[in-house]
This record gives structure tokens, sequence and C-alpha cells, in this order.
């Protein structure tokens, strides 16, 4: 005998403006098993919460149904009620009477009644048969995997290192540092990056807890969060790691010149990347043509970013700043040059930025022209870059040495590859996705897997690095727990009726199934089961179940919707 | 192999030597070019307004008496490619139109048949390795600037075979010919169009810009696949020379009658001596036409 309270919500008028609370209490509560039934105004306040508590020590229940909103609302704040006045959490469920019966019906409220009875009765028939239930704690291995050797990879193998846990780092390339290796000064004081950068590389490399892979990749991921298993192919072969998290900073690309047809879809020498720019401050400002001086650079911004037409719509967030800083550089070394830059507008939004922008204008003499280019093209050695001045409502034809392009930043090539093996999303433009836009920036989809840098979206270095940090910071969130909590309502296997035909293996989104080695029958790990439910639907046999959700419950529940 | 084919009102009567090296170039090259029964205008213009039914009902025609012939129409005049293009999208994709069309011209039509230009039937259909194995006298040392009519490229999702902002189909085309095409900046920039109607000084600038940009970038003679561009690009250079100091002129010429004279067919028959610019003195200087010629 099962001793089940029920608790009906009126939540204000929104279910009692249309059910007749007080009728169902009276009905539920001729039901057997039922010890307990009673209404109240907002079930889930604290005198809400305390009429559960209080009911459940008086009446000695075993079972609590809330007739309420819908789960995804209130379920953990009752189950946690309920919880800590004795009755098993997973004993706690709801009875949503809410969005699915006084919203839609609400010109109907005796049909409403009867309905709200009806799925009450349902849910009771689910908790006489719940088991009571114990979390499942699973092992966290604490060691990071760090793939990408840029800014943002080395930030957090860094920060991750410092706490005291061990991190690989896996780079493809040759050395560490990418992108901001290559360039020559950086805003907003032009400063060469190679100061801190080869003292931050040089603190990775030294690091007792980092071990640094270069010219590798990733290979294999498998496990899951606390518990990833990962093939590295090295120069020296290939190599696995047991890790409990992984960063993916694997950075980002541009946007290729051939793409860019009306810019010369890179048949010019002349026109170049602003990548190859920043070498060319560097090494010398001489044209890759005829090896000239040059004395005229057009710089042409949003090349292929902001134009959903024919290439990306997205704004890449980056170059109004770095062609302002290559522009103001350019005036430094050529101070009788000219530097023209065609810009849609200015986004300079950071600390001291906009007054960056200025000072190009102002102290360098670099010349704005408000209006996108529409060709580019290179002439008798000459280049041309045509374009509207919208300020003045004309057509503008500058000629010039060189034009250097503000090309659109792209994912890093490979990324949607990684990506699959990661079992993480990427994005409509091949970015790595992340678990929210706006509330989990740092986090991807795939519990234990996390985005650092302009792997995830165009970023400067001061942002990388705070992304990058805020990725290491949830790593040693991770690391800081004993075990790992997960709901026990996962998959199980019947092992007398699984006859190891294997369609649950197939079946299951998460990987979560195998057959077992030498039983023939399938298995759970129970650290993958998301408790979808789907092996349990092929199962020829009703082996597969899945905790509180057993065909003796749903049984029982049909039966008493027919009744 | 038969391709059905629509010359269009402009190589009827204008542009015959257009039409005339598009036949006997594709048929030395294999391609039997099955002109349409009883055709009709194209229109010439494609109905912007979406309630515009009956400026599709010309056009619609026209793909009918295709669809009746066969499963491919092949056109040269990159306006009637545009317009046919066009109009056999709406009714592929549009069924409230389609269905008022086939009401009103009595058919029962969805869009099966697909629109061609020659100079994508060249590409796609016979292939430029297979146009350079039968080239006869290379056009070798002949630089050309090659032009393309913005009626196959605009708009991009609805017509364009070629890449709209950096085309290369003609410049992979006369190269295969032998010929060497130019780098240069003008082959997508607009020929003025129908402004040589009602603003001819600005046509005239404008022909004025691309041509001078082709002379810049070494071009002997211009190229192109536009009956409209081809006259406006032609036409002004007898009033540019005296208008404009050291003004060069530049012949224009149709692409196919390039493809037809390497192709090793009688350059006589494609009307050169009706262009403005005379292009005879160029080609007898890279021997490509008799000395005798008048
Ligand atoms: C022209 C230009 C000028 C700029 N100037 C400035 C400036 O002045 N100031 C500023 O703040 N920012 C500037 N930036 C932006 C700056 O470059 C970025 O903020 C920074 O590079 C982002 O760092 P990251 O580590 O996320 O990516 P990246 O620098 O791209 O590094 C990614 C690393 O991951 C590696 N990698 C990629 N895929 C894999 C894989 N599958 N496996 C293993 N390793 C992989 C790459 O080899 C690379 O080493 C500029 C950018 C450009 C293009
Ligand atoms: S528990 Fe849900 S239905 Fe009840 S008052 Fe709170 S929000 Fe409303
Ligand atoms: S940051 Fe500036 S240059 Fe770059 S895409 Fe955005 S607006 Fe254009
Ligand atoms: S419940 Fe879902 S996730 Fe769990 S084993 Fe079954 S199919 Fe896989
Ligand atoms: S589907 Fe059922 S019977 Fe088949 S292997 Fe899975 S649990 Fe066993």
């Amino acid at each position: 005998m099962a001793r089940i309270g029920v608790f009906v919500c009126h939540c204000g008028f929104n279910i009692a403006g249309v059910v007749d609370v007080k009728r169902v209490v009276e009905e539920i509560k001729k039901l057997p098993d039922v010890a307990f039934a009673a209404d109240y105004k907002y079930m889930c306040s604290e005198p809400g919460q305390n009429l559960i508590r209080q009911a459940i020590k008086e009446h000695k229940l075993d079972g609590v149904v809330v007739a309420a909103c819908s789960p995804s609302m209130h379920e953990v704040t009752f189950r946690k009620a309920a919880a800590s006045a004795g009755v098993n959490p997973y004993r706690t469920e709801i009875a949503n009477i809410r969005e699915q019966v006084s919203w839609p019906h609400q010109n109907y409220p005796e049909e409403a009644t009867l309905k709200a009875i009806e799925v009450i009765r349902t849910i009771i028939e689910k908790v006489r048969y719940d088991e009571s239930l114990i979390p499942l704690g699973i092992p966290v291995i604490k060691k990071a995997l760090v793939i990408g050797g840029g800014i943002a990879g080395l930030t957090v193998a860094l920060d991750i290192a410092n706490a005291g846990y061990p991190v690989i780092l896996v780079e493809k390339g040759e050395e560490l540092g990418g992108k901001v290796r290559r360039l020559s000064g950086l805003y907003i004081n032009f400063n060469a990056p190679d100061g801190f950068l080869e003292e931050k590389i040089k603190a990775v490399m030294e690091h007792p807890n980092v071990t640094v892979l270069t010219r590798s990749e990733v290979k294999e991921v498998g496990g899951y969060v606390g518990n990833f298993i990962v093939k590295v192919e090295t120069p020296s072969g290939e190599k696995s790691f047991d890790v409990g998290a992984i960063v993916v900073a694997t950075g980002f690309d541009l946007y290729p010149l051939q793409a860019l047809g009306e810019y010369g879809g890179g048949r010019y020498p002349d026109v170049i990347t602003a990548l190859e720019f920043e070498r060319m401050l560097k090494d010398g400002l001489k044209r890759p043509s005829d090896g000239k001086e040059v004395k005229s650079v057009a710089f042409v911004q949003c090349a292929g970013s902001r134009d959903p037409q024919r290439h990306r719509p997205y704004c890449s967030k980056i170059c109004c700043m770095y062609i302002a800083k290559q522009a103001s550089l350019f005036k430094q070394k050529v101070p009788d040059g000219q530097a023209l830059v065609f810009y849609i507008d200015i986004r300079s939004q950071g600390k001291k930025y906009e007054e960056f922008v200025q000072r190009a204008i102002m102290d360098y003499g670099v010349l704005y022209i408000r209006g996108k280019v529409a060709r580019v093209y290179e002439e008798g050695g000459r280049v041309f870059v045509r374009g509207v001045d919208t300020l003045s409502g004309r057509p503008v034809e500058a000629e010039v040495d060189l034009a250097v392009l503000a090309n659109a930043v792209v994912a890093s090539p490979g990324t949607e590859e990684l990506a699959k093996r990661l079992r993480v999303a990427t994005d409509a433009f091949g970015f790595f996705q992340e678990a929210h836009p706006k509330l989990r920036p740092v986090e991807s989809l795939t519990a234990g897997v996390f985005i650092a840098g302009a792997a995830q979206f165009p970023k400067d270095i001061p942002e990388t690095i705070a992304q990058a940090s805020g990725a290491a910071a949830k790593v040693l969130g991770l690391f800081a727990q004993r075990e790992l909590i997960q709901e026990p309502t996962v998959a199980y296997v019947v092992e007398e009726l699984c006859s190891g035909c294997g369609l649950c293996i197939e079946a299951c989104p998460y990987e979560a199934r195998a057959l077992h080695p030498w039983k023939g029958i399938a298995t759970v790990n129970v650290a993958l089961c998301q408790g979808c439910g789907a092996c349990a639907v092929v199962c020829p046999n009703k082996a597969s179940r899945v905790r509180n959700f057993t065909p003796l419950q749903y049984l029982a529940m049909v039966e008493e919707i027919a009744r | 192999m038969k391709v059905s084919y629509f010359p269009g009102c402009t190589l009827n009567t204008k542009g015959k030597g257009f039409d005339r090296s598009v036949r006997e170039a594709l048929a030395a090259l294999g391609v039997e070019l099955e002109e349409l029964p009883d055709w009709n205008c194209c229109g010439a213009s494609f109905p912007l307004l979406v309630d515009n039914v009956l400026d599709l009902a010309g056009p619609a025609r026209v793909l009918v008496a295709a669809s009746a012939q066969g499963d491919k129409l092949a056109t040269a005049c990159t306006t009637c490619y545009n317009v046919l293009k066009r109009t056999n999208r709406v009714i592929r994709l549009d069924r409230e139109r389609r269905e008022r069309l086939n009401y009103f011209i009595e058919a029962d039509y969805q869009g099966q048949v697909e629109v061609m230009d020659v100079l994508q039937i060249l590409r796609d259909e016979v292939g430029f390795e297979e146009v350079k194995a039968k080239v006869q006298k290379s056009l070798s040392g002949l630089k050309v600037a090659c032009y393309y009519g913005c009626m196959v490229l605009r708009p991009p999702a609805e017509v364009a075979y070629d890449d709209p902002e950096n085309p290369h189909a003609l410049d992979e085309l006369m190269a295969s010919l032998g010929a060497e095409p130019v780098l240069w900046g003008g082959k997508v920039e607009c020929c003025g169009n129908y402004l040589v109607a009602i603003k001819p000084e600005l046509a005239m600038e404008m022909s004025y810009r691309i041509i001078s940009s082709a002379y810049r970038a070494g071009a002997e003679v211009l190229v192109t696949n536009c009956p409209l561009c081809q006259f406006n690009l032609d036409r002004w250079q007898r009033d540019l020379v005296v208008k404009k100091g050291g003004f060069r002129p530049l012949p224009v010429l149709y692409f196919t009658q390039l493809l037809a004279i390497a192709l090793g067919l009688d350059p006589t028959r494609y009307e050169l001596e009706k262009h403005y610019v005379d292009p005879k003195p160029l080609l007898k200087a890279k021997g490509l036409l008799d000395q005798e010629v008048g």
C-alpha cells in the first residue's frame, strides 16, 4: 500500500480560474492509496512548499503528486522540497494541469476540470510504481586536453596548469602562438606581440604540468565528461590519453581572396589580405609585383563580411580596429605616404578603441571614405579601387600602389571534422556552437567540452584571453567536484529477456549502449545515457527499459485513462 | 547532338553575323541547332511586377514550343537568355503564375526545358578541350579582352552560370582557341545598356572607360557575347576618337566570330564589314583573314 499525497495548485487564477480545484481535490481524495489531498494558491511559494513538507510528515507519505505547471518549471523545486521531508525525489512527480489543461481549455471549465482529474489519476499510477532512486556518481579524471596552441589555447593551458592540474596541449602547426605570432604591432599601443607571446609560450613549455604536442592532431575522441579517451597523432606515433575535460581553441582563418571575384579573386599580386600586410609591416613595405616602395595603400574593409547575398552576412568584428592600426603603422613608417580606408561604418567597441580610430584620422592623417568598394583591379602596374563615397554621393576611384583587404573571418580549416569527432555542433558558418549565446558562451552542448577564442566567433586578443580564462574556470569548476552527479533515470537491461539482437545499440543517439563482450546481451553506459527511451521503444523483447518509465508504469497509466 | 535554337529578333535582323557564326561554329563542333518553328519575340525585358502575367506569355509560348522539340533550348542573345531563363524559373517555382499562364496560352507546361546560353553549351556540353582539339587556325598572338554581358550573370541566383563578379568562361574559351586573354578590370562593368536611347552622353562615357581600360591592359580586340554590349562598345568609338584626346579604337567582335575563324570557317560570312570599328586590318595582320578581302 502506497501513501500518496496530491497537491493541487491554483497558480492564482491561472489554473483556478478555469479548473474547479476544490472539486478536483474532492474527487482525488476518493482514490485508493491517496493518503492526503489539498489545494493551495501558489504551491511553489515557500508556504506552498511547507504545506507539502508538513503533509509528508503528518500523513507519512511515500509518494507525492504536484498538480501544477509544466515539469520544466518546478519539478526540481518540488523534488527538493519532498526530499527534505523524507520522500525520495524520484517518487515525486508533476501532473501538468496548467500548460496542458487550464491554458488551452480556457473556455471549457467543466471539461477542463474533468481532464485535470484524469491527468492527476494517471500520474498517481506512475508514482505508485516509481522506484526510490539514488543519483549516480561518476568519477572525474582531473586532466585536461587543449586543442590549438594560439593565444587562446596557451591561456587556457596556463590557467589550468597553474591551478595544479595536468594539461595536454595539441597544436597542429610547427610552433605555438597562432595568428598573433604573425602580427606586426597590436592596437592600441602598437607594441609588437613578440614579448608577451614568447613569455607565455615559455611559461607553457617550461610548466611541469603541461605536455606540449606540436605537429599533432586529435584523431579520435571517445568517452564522456570526466572520462574522455583521446587518440592523438603525433610525429612519434599515435598516443592515447585519458582526460576529464576538453577545450577547443582552434582559432580562425580568413575568407579566401579567390572567393572575392569583385576584388580580383586573387589574380592581382598587389591586392593582398591584411594578414599579408602584417608581414609587410614587419619585413618591409615592398610591392609584391615589382618590389617597389609602397607609397599609397587603399584598405578595403568588410571584404566578404556583411554581405548576405554573396558572402558572409555577419560582421567580422576585429577588422575595423586592426585596419586603423595598420593604416596608422603605415603612416608611421611612410609619413609622406597616403593611406585610404573604405568603410561601411566603424565598429570600435572596446576600452579606448574609438579614441584609437580617431587618432588614426586626426594624428596620422589616414583618409577615411565612407562607402563599400565595388571593384578592385590592376592595370598598367597600378591598383584601382572603385566605390562610392556615400557622404558626398559620388562615385570615387582611387589609384594606389597596394590594396589591402580586410577579409572576413571564417572558421579554421578542419573544424567540421574535429567537431564531428568531439560530437559537438557547429553553427551555420562552421564556427563551434556555444551551448547558449548569452548564458553559456564558453560551453559546448556536449558536457565536458568547452570553447575558447576565435574558434567560436571572431575575437580580438583581449576578448580571446577573457573567454579562454572563462573556459579554464569552467574546467577547474569541473575538476573541483569529487564526482559528477547524474540523474538515475537511465536505461537498464533485463538480462533474462535480452536476446542480444543489437537493435537498441543502433537506436541510441548518445552511443551509450554496447554488446557485452561475452554475455551476448546489451549493456548501458550510465554516464552517457540521457534516458531518452529510444532503446526501450525498439527493443522487441521489452528487455531495454528506462528507470521509472517502465512498461508496467505506462500500461497502468493507460489503463487508468481508459477506465 | 541536336539542340533547339531560339535566334531572337536581334540575331534575325541587326545581328545576322552573330547568328550565322553561332550556327556554323556549333555545327562544326557537332551541335546541330534546330530553329524553333514559328517563334515570337521573347519580350526583350523581364517583367518585375509579380502580378504581371501577361508579359510572360510571349516567352512562355517560346518555351512551350521548345518543350515539344527537346529538353534544352539554346539562345545566343544574352537578353533572350535572361528573359527565357527567368520566365522558366517563374513557371517552375510559382504555381499560381504557372497555372494562369498555362490557362492563358492553352498549354500544360511545367518548366521542364533547360534554357542555355551558347557559351554555356560550349563549356558544359561540348567542352573547351573538345573545342581546342578542333582548332584549325590558332588565334595565337591575339590579345583579347573578354567582356561579359550582365544579362547572363545578373541576378546571379536566377541566371548566372559563371562567377558573377569574376566570370571566366569566355576567357577560357579564348585561351582554348590559342588567343591570349588579358587580365583587366572592365569585364563586368556596365556598358550603359539602354542608356544609349535616353542619355547617350552617359553611355558614351561608360564605353570610353571600358575600352580604354582594355587598351591599357594590352588588348587588341574586345570580344563579347552580348549584342547590345557589342553595339554600345562599337558604336561610340567614332565619336570618342574625335572627343577624347589619345583615344585608341579597338574592334569589338562576337566571340563566335573568332570561334568560327579559329575552326577554319570562312570569315567573310559573318558581316565583319558591318562593324563600326573595322576589325579586318587586325585580322589580316594576325593572318586570320586573306589580304585580298575588301
Ligand atoms: C590581420 C590581423 C590583425 C590583427 N591585429 C590584432 C591586433 O592588433 N590586436 C588584437 O587584439 N587582435 C588582432 N587580431 C586578432 C587576433 O589575431 C586574434 O584575436 C587571435 O589570433 C585569436 O587567437 P586564437 O588562439 O583564438 O586563434 P588563432 O590565433 O587562430 O590560433 C589557433 C591555433 O590553433 C591551431 N589549430 C587550428 N586547428 C587545429 C587543430 N585541428 N588541431 C590542433 N591545432 C589546431 C592553429 O594552428 C593555431 O596555432 C588580428 C587579426 C588579423 C587577421
Ligand atoms: S507551482 Fe507552477 S502552477 Fe503553481 S503557482 Fe507556481 S508557477 Fe504557478
Ligand atoms: S569589424 Fe568593421 S571592417 Fe570588419 S566586418 Fe565589421 S564593420 Fe566590417
Ligand atoms: S535511454 Fe536513450 S540514451 Fe539511454 S541507452 Fe537508451 S537510447 Fe541510449
Ligand atoms: S534491443 Fe532489446 S533484446 Fe535487442 S539487444 Fe537491445 S535490449 Fe537486448
